[in-house]
């Protein structure tokens, strides 16, 4: 055997045993992620969640997002897209999951903004102007205010209601169920309670789409 | 040239060993997802160019890869042994040098009771010291 066969014959094997080590991985945490899912589908549906779309509609996704997340922020428009392409089919829920600092207020603010109902709007205008309160994947809750009085609500309410004991509470339970679902990034999509098998748009639209075949 | 000569052998064994280390690393960030805290960034720094400086040095030989990874391999071993000590508590944690992140300190997987991430960086650097200083001896036979 010369160097060079036994180099490339190494390398080749590294290679291989990599690629194949990475695919095993996944297809184990994917397996992992679906009977985690399908266990605690109790933490996954709340019925107290903010929801979008028709209520009874077949198809259900369930969002954990952070309102500081860039990611979150650009698929939010590609999942109502899809909801006003399948009119009444699907309905969308969102928990919280404050994973970037100080994002834990600022999801308090969007609950509080919800008992006026303006969740939308405000989540819409924090989206929006994202890069001026997130700084450095922090969130500074501090620097929203001129973004939620154009949204046009009571703003002593606002504040009341977001340092209000239950609206901690809710943010603690989302949490909590983020914690259960093993929810680690954000977002996070759940399709008739079954996860993504790996993060992608295109991966979501599978999901939904064979769900949305499956309720015909 | 085509003959598996020792000193050629011993740093193609150091290359192999890079090269397992930081596949092994890689896999461990980028495909289970745990993030590498800031000592683990200074040890890549010094093990990943290796792979690519041995590799090189191969084809043809050139014994001068001797003399361009050893500083490399060394100073690696200097910070992966820091960080061993860091995670035993032989060095206390105010020494620590993150700030942000996972703190080096955290010992994210333990296998065996003993074995950590650390402790293997520590003992490929280790190896490939040993590896080139084998060369090195053999060569100036």
């Amino acid at each position: 055997m010369n160097q060079k066969n036994l180099f490339i014959g190494v390398l080749l094997a590294l290679v291989v045993v990599f690629g194949g080590g990475a695919w095993f991985y996944k297809q184990q945490q994917a397996q992992v992620a679906a009977e985690l899912a399908a266990k605690n589908q109790a933490a996954l549906v709340r019925a107290d969640a903010p929801t979008f779309g028709n209520p009874g509609a077949k198809v259900h996704i369930v969002e954990f997002f952070d309102p500081a997340c860039g990611t979150c922020r650009e698929f939010f428009p590609l999942v109502k897209a899809m909801m006003t392409a399948n009119p009444d089919k699907i309905r969308l829920t969102l928990r919280y999951a404050p994973f970037h600092p100080g994002s834990d207020a600022v999801v308090k603010v969007l609950e509080a903004a919800r008992k006026q109902g303006k969740f939308e709007e405000t989540l819409q205008a924090l989206f929006a102007a994202q890069d001026s309160w997130v700084i450095n994947h922090t969130s500074h809750v501090e620097m929203t205010g001129p973004i939620l009085e154009k949204v046009g609500m009571d703003m002593a309410r606002l504040q009341a209601d977001a340092n209000a004991p239950e609206v901690a509470a809710v943010v603690a339970r989302d949490l909590a169920d983020a914690k259960t679902m093993n929810v680690t990034m954000t977002p996070e999509y759940f399709v008739n309670g079954k996860p993504l098998p790996s993060f992608g748009f295109e991966q979501l639209k599978a999901l939904v789409d064979e769900a949305l075949a499956s309720a015909k | 040239m085509n003959t598996l000569e020792r000193p050629w052998l011993l740093v193609f064994a150091a290359w192999l060993v890079a090269a397992v280390a930081s596949l092994g690393a890689l896999f461990m960030s980028e495909v289970m997802g745990f993030a590498p805290c800031v000592l683990c960034w200074w040890q890549r720094i010094f093990m990943f160019p290796l792979v690519l400086l041995l590799g090189l040095g191969l084809f043809p030989f050139d014994a001068k890869v001797l003399r361009f990874t050893a500083p490399l391999a060394f100073i690696g071993l200097l910070v992966a042994g820091f960080h061993v000590l860091l995670t035993w508590g032989v060095i206390p944690e105010a020494l620590e040098p993150c700030r942000q992140g996972i703190p080096c300190k955290t010992i994210q997987v333990q296998w065996l009771g003993f074995v950590t991430i650390p402790l293997l960086s520590f003992l490929t650097f280790v190896a490939i010291n040993g590896l080139l200083l084998a060369a090195r001896k053999s060569l100036s036979k």
